[in-house]
This record gives structure tokens, sequence and C-alpha cells, in this order.
């Protein structure tokens, strides 16, 4: 349509539409699921622009790696030298470890739940919006990424995978405010429900009791309760616990163990051994 | 009046919006991140104040879904934002095209301010919003600030490349 003279009564009309239009699909977006399958065909689109926006930052790193001395890289290679073997010793005993918490399993007649299997993941993009606390991920579908997983780095739980595309996927991060994880403390195994608080480096235990044992840097690992995230992993160390007066709950402050601000590379946790836990046999 | 007015140069109207876009989740330093100026805002108001009878509001509310899905938000919550900027340049777009450039700003300053609040009104309603309204409204200024040179690199292009 081309008309000289630009009617603003059509225009108002069509925002009415457009505003009406909108209210709907926020709604189902809010609501359902149905919008995730246009979602991952728009994201053909969408994920190129992704690409492109990370190529300047890219560029600097590509740039101070070509600058590095000689020297730096003997040193870095021989720190990451001493790093390996000292991995490698504790994968020694870990595998001893794993074997014998097998056999323990399988005397307390519960099944083993292992998915250990990890793919690693760059991260592409930061969501700019502060309100929300997400990252972009440079594997989608087309790798066999699922909603769901679990995006770990090599010191804790970063979050979860919560939108995938073809070739991106979206990770809701541990620190933000719509998300919350079970987990317990790995010194006594007090169970609680930790929840983001919308601020980059805190985290918040909710309903722990004036009476828990929790201390000032206690580690929080997953417990797997809910089927999201595999047990064992380290999420949390408790920062700050203060007593409110006249309030059931203690305020218990926790900072995320994973450099969630810092990693570059993340690892996905591969979901295709499904966790399946039996029931144990009481009367036995 | 025997004026040619086929409409020409869709692409690059969809192209500036494209890098608008790339520009919109470009990273940028955590110091001034809540100061990123509204590029797809400044971007469609310039071409619907250029091209009123093409570009409005169905032009915002694609960009604004396409937006939505970039940045994971609440499918509608940007498409809503620019459908409303689209109509309000509209209704403005005579009276800005006389405007002196300090004054062009602060209706830019307004209309950035409309986006940014519509959709922090939307991610509110959502329940995810957490930083301070006024916080996000400094990308108002910024927007304010960038418009000038926006608007003379889009006024080449449209001479460049003929759009009408």
């Amino acid at each position: 349509m081309a008309s000289l003279f630009s009617d603003s009564n059509s225009s108002g009309y069509r925002l009415l539409v457009a505003v009406a239009l909108c209210t709907a699909l926020m709604w189902l977006d809010h609501r359902t699921d149905w919008l995730g399958q246009p979602r991952w065909l728009v994201s053909f689109t969408t994920a190129p622009a992704h690409y492109i926006a990370n190529i300047p930052p890219s560029l600097g790193g590509w740039v101070t790696d070509q600058a590095q001395t000689v020297g730096d890289l003997q040193s870095d290679n021989d720190r990451l030298r001493r790093q390996l073997l000292i991995l490698q010793q504790k994968t020694q005993r870990l595998a001893v470890l794993e074997a014998e918490n097998v056999r323990l399993r399988e005397l307390l007649n519960s099944s083993a739940r292992v998915s250990g299997r990890v793919t690693v993941a760059e991260i592409v993009a930061i969501e700019p919006d502060p309100n929300r606390h997400e990252l972009l991920l440079n594997r989608g579908t087309l790798e066999n990424v699922q909603a769901g997983q679990a995006v770990l780095d090599a010191r804790g739980l970063i979050g979860q995978v919560i939108e995938t595309g073809p070739m991106t996927s979206r990770v809701l991060l541990i620190t933000d405010a719509t998300h919350a994880l079970s987990v317990q403390v790995n010194r006594n195994g007090v169970r609680s429900i930790l929840a983001g608080t919308g601020h980059p480096d805190r985290l918040q235990l909710l309903y722990m009791p004036d009476t828990a044992d929790v201390k000032e840097g206690d580690l929080l690992v997953s417990t797997g309760l809910g089927g999201r995230y595999p047990a064992g992993y380290p999420v949390a160390e408790v920062t700050e616990i203060r007593p409110e007066p006249g309030q059931a709950f203690l305020t218990v402050q926790a900072r995320p163990v994973a450099n969630i601000d810092r990693a570059s590379h993340v690892l996905l946790v591969e979901t295709d051994a499904p966790v399946s836990v039996e029931v144990p046999d009481v009367d036995g | 009046m025997s004026m040619d007015n086929r409409s020409s140069g869709t692409p690059v109207i969809i192209l500036t919006l494209y890098v608008a876009a790339v520009l919109e989740v470009m990273p940028l330093p955590a110091m001034v991140e809540f100061m990123r100026p509204e590029f797809l805002t400044l971007v469609l108001v310039y071409w619907v104040i250029a091209l009123p009878h093409r570009v409005g509001v169905a032009w915002g509310l694609m960009a604004g879904l396409f937006q939505d899905v970039l940045t994971g938000s609440l499918l509608g919550q940007h498409a809503l934002a620019l459908s409303v900027l689209a109509y309000l340049a509209q209704l403005a777009h005579k009276r800005m095209r006389v405007f002196p450039p300090i004054q062009q700003s602060v209706v830019i300053f307004l209309m950035a301010g409309v986006t940014v609040t519509v959709s922090y009104i939307v991610q509110d309603a959502s329940g995810r919003a957490h930083v301070p309204p006024w916080l996000m409204l400094s990308s108002a200024v910024t927007s304010a600030i960038l418009w000038r040179p926006v608007f003379n690199s889009l006024r080449w292009l449209r001479r460049r490349f003929l759009v009408r």
C-alpha cells in the first residue's frame, strides 16, 4: 500500500491489532510452551546475529593469544602439566572409589546413578538485559542439546539449558532470580533449597530453621532431587549466616563456586542415560 | 501528480534493522551494559520518519518479535514496545522533520523512554524485573546522544541505495 497521505486512523487500528497480537503471544508464551517450535525456527536467523556480535571480542582474545611471549607460554605449559599430573593422580583414586560406591549401592539394592559424560560448549553471548542471568552456548539441537541439561564449569554448577535453537542454546544461570535448586550441605547432608537472587555472585538458602547445622564456608552440593541436576556437583559456598530476630528462618547467603562471570567454556552433562531410582526393598 | 511511488530498497531497511539487532546483543563491559543505546528504536524511528507510508506498526511488530527471539525474552515484550514506538513516530513524523537537531534528540529520548518503559512493564508483569527502572532509562539518554550520527548515516544509506 502506498497512499501519499499517511492515514493516522488506519495506523491506529494497526496498533490496536498489534497490541492484541502481542498480548495473546505474551500470554501463550508465559502460560504454555506452544511457541517453542516457532522460536526454534526463527533461531536460524538469530544465531548468525549472535555469532557476528561475538566477532570483535573473540578477535580481541585472538590478538592477546598471538601477543603472548614464548616465556609466558612455557610457564603456562609447565603449570598445566603440573595440574594435569595432580588431576590424574586424583582420578586414579576416583576409579577405586567409584567401584566401591557401585558395590555399596548394590548392597543397598539401589541402582547406580552415574551420568558422567559431558560435552564441551563455548559461551557465545551473555544476555545483555541485567534483569535476566542467561548465557548463550554455541551448541543446539543439531548437536543433541536438550532443554533441561545441566551446565557446569570446571569448578561447579552454572545452570541449566532452558531453550534450544538449531545452533545455539540458552542457559539459565543459578544466580537468576527465578532459579532455585535442591542442595545439601556437604559436611552433614542437611538439605535445603538454594535460590538465585538476581545478583551475580549471591545465592540464598531458603527456609533454613534457626537450629540448622550450617556454618560459614560450608560447601553446598546438588542433591539430584527434582531430576534436573545430577547429584553431587558442588554448587556454592556459604558466605554469611544471619539470624533474624523474630523470624523462624535464618538468612543464609552463599556464593557460587563456579566462575560464572569468567568462564568461556562450559560442560554440558549428557542426559541420555536416564536417571532411574529404584525403590529399595524395605522388607528384604 | 505523476510521482513514481513504487517502493524500493526493502532489503536495505531489513539489513539496517538486522545490524541494529546485532548491536543490541554485542557484548559490552558490565560497567556500561545498562547504558546500551536502543539501536533498534533509533533505526526504526528513522525509517518511520523517512518513509511513513511504508514503514509503520507492522515493521515495529516484526522487528520486535525478532528481538524477542534474539534475546530470549517473553515473546511479545519488545514487539509491543516497538509497535507502540512505530505508532508514535508515525504521529510525530511531520513535526520531527522540521525540528532542529537538539529538539529531535529530546523527542528521541522520550521515544526510547517509551520503548524501555513498555518493555520494563511487561518484564515486571512476568516477574523478571529486578533492576530499578531509572537505571534502564539511562539507555534512553545514550540513545538520544547517538541519534544524530545514526540519522546521518542512515540518510546517507537511503540516498545511496535509493530507498523510497
